[in-house]
């Protein structure tokens, strides 16, 4: 049996969603995870999709391109307008959120805004969207990332979704009212944060994957938990439903 | 319009015809209204329910110095900047749409210092024209706090004298303009949109001049049997614009679906010929047409039916 990286992130990701939650998720693997939770062991996760969608059931092949599209609605029972659904995870309904990273730095704190000084940016990302505000306001945010050197940086260039900031209680002084990100996914491990320094910290490992491994795709002094233990492998019912799900992807009609 | 008093933007209301009057126009007469150097606030967001006939109108009228502002900015960012019309954009997010990459265009404008982009967080933006909205000057949140984005944009921290916590003021936005796309209107501006309502609403109840342009004019009766759907009051709105398919290439909810092969072309071209490709399409699909009616019409009749025929199909429950 074979994955690929993101079927292996997917459904590491999927796991860490527990049942009975509200998961504020974006197109791509984040959608796919919390779908692929729904079907696996927790049918009562509430999808919020960042157009104003509470609620929506997927149709396999037909996933949205976008969060704001008529495909990502589908069966949703409510439909309500951004600004409003962003105020939903700012009074504190939203348990989960989950981010992608461009850089991402030993705090958790992402760029998704400029590589190089920001007033002659060497290159001029999409921007923030909505991932700050999932940061700022989601109860716990998880990462989903690729696990690269480029990527996994000490200091980000700019912090467009807040981390942990500087570490230890940094983001509580900073006047941010939630947990901010508790866990980071990648191809590679299961990093989480250790709690006195918020410094991100290798906590499990992909199948077949050594502490070495994690070391040599990681920009900065990587803490180890004491005990490190391996991930489950993907289950081939977790491959058959994403592979089904993701089957329009490369048609996209 | 930004740092605007309140008596002052109230003051600039009275211009707004009050009485339920008769405001359908051609597109060509509502875009005029429209000057340089307005902010102009783009209804909808990113490929869902752009005003695609009213910025046809206006790349095709030219203006100079205009500031545009959206929740996610999609290639219409890119006409603007390219075209001449706009030097900055206010937006969350710049591209096209995840699997066409990050906006090259973009890219290459404001790395080279030719164009300016303002970011602020999709909330933040919101709150802005919430603000603008509630007539009042600024609202407070816990987004954007402790990141680099408060350095960049014009925002205020303030200890809540009610609760001692820290909270980020952010600053009414008040558009010149809005320029939104909508399902259906009468002739006065009552206007009822279906599916996403993104930051429509606000943003026009925050602008000084709303137009509309609607995918069908109906008689007032067919409003008031469904009085829940209106999302703006006709004393809001300035003028009405009938255009079918007036967000296409992009969706509108129910109706049509966005023409991805049209982004394909147009990334493609892009790709091929960096920003001459942006000129060449504003030649080819706005400057030379002589309404949007003849835009869509070049696509030919069965192609527009099919983004149709998706739609319904995917709406069916």
């Amino acid at each position: 049996m074979s994955w690929t990286p993101q079927e292996l992130m997917t459904v590491s990701a999927s796991r860490l969603l527990r049942d009975h939650r509200a998961v504020f998720a974006g197109v791509g693997v984040p959608l796919l995870a919390s779908v692929l939770a729904k079907q696996r062991h927790a049918p009562d996760l509430t999808i919020v999709l960042e157009g104003g969608i509470i609620g929506p059931r997927m149709l396999a092949g037909k996933l949205p391109i976008s969060t704001n599209e008529m495909r990502a609605a589908r069966h949703a029972p409510m439909l309500t307008s951004i600004t409003d659904v962003f105020l939903l995870a700012q009074r504190g309904f939203l348990h989960y959120g989950f981010l992608g990273a461009a850089q991402i730095d030993m705090h958790g704190n992402i760029n998704t805004s400029v590589i190089g000084p920001v007033e002659r940016p060497r290159v001029r990302l999409p921007g923030t969207g909505g991932a700050n505000d999932i940061a700022s306001l989601c109860n716990e945010v998880l990462v989903v990332t690729p696990h690269e050197l480029r990527r996994f940086v000490e200091r980000v260039d700019f912090v467009t979704s807040p981390g942990h900031l500087g570490g230890g209680d940094a983001r509580e002084k900073a006047g941010l009212v939630s947990r901010g990100p508790s866990t980071v996914v990648t191809d590679l491990a299961l990093l989480d944060f250790e709690p006195e320094s918020r410094r991100m910290r290798l906590c499990a490992l992909q199948p077949g994957v050594t502490v070495e491994d994690v070391r040599a795709s990681t920009g900065f002094e990587l803490l180890v938990h004491p005990e490190v233990c391996e991930l489950e492998p993907p289950a081939i019912p977790d491959l058959d439903i994403l592979r089904e799900l993701d089957a329009g992807a490369a048609a996209r009609d | 319009m930004d740092g605007t008093p309140a008596r002052q933007l109230r003051e600039a209301l009275a211009g707004k015809p009050s009485p339920p009057a008769d405001k359908l126009v051609p597109a060509e007469a509502a875009v005029r209204l429209v000057r340089d150097g307005d902010h102009i606030a783009v209804g909808g967001t990113l490929y869902s329910r752009t005003p695609m006939a009213l910025l046809f109108e206006l790349l095709r009228q030219g203006r100079s110095g205009l500031t545009i502002s959206r929740p996610l900015t999609c290639y219409e960012a890119e006409l603007f900047l390219v075209g001449g019309l706009a030097g900055g954009i206010v937006t969350s997010w710049v591209g096209i749409g995840l699997p066409w990459g990050i906006s090259r265009v973009v890219r290459e404008l404001v790395e080279g210092g030719r164009a300016t982009y303002e970011e602020w967080s999709h909330l933040a933006l919101g709150l802005r024209y919430k603000a603008g909205a509630m007539g009042v000057p600024f609202l407070p949140t816990f987004t954007m706090l402790g990141s680099d984005l408060v350095g960049l944009v014009d925002t205020r921290e303030l200890t809540c004298p009610f609760t001692g916590e820290k909270v980020l003021l952010v600053p009414a936005l008040n558009p010149d303009v809005a320029l939104l796309h909508v399902h259906r209107a009468d002739r006065s501006g009552n206007a009822q949109i279906d599916g996403y309502r993104h930051m429509d609403a606000d943003m026009a109840a925050a602008a000084r001049t709303v137009i509309v342009s609607t995918e069908e004019v109906v008689d007032a009766e067919r409003i008031a049997g469904r009085p829940d759907a209106t999302v703006l009051p006709h004393f809001q709105v300035d003028a009405v614009v009938e255009a079918p398919m007036g967000a296409f290439p992009h969706e509108c909810y129910g109706r049509y679906e966005a023409d991805f092969a049209h982004f394909d072309d147009y990334v493609a071209d892009v790709r091929r010929d960096g920003i001459d490709a942006v000129s060449a399409y504003l030649d080819r699909h706005v400057r030379r047409q002589p309404d949007f009616a003849a835009f869509l019409a070049s696509f030919g009749a069965s192609r527009l039916e099919g983004q149709q025929a998706r739609a319904a199909e995917l709406i069916a429950r």
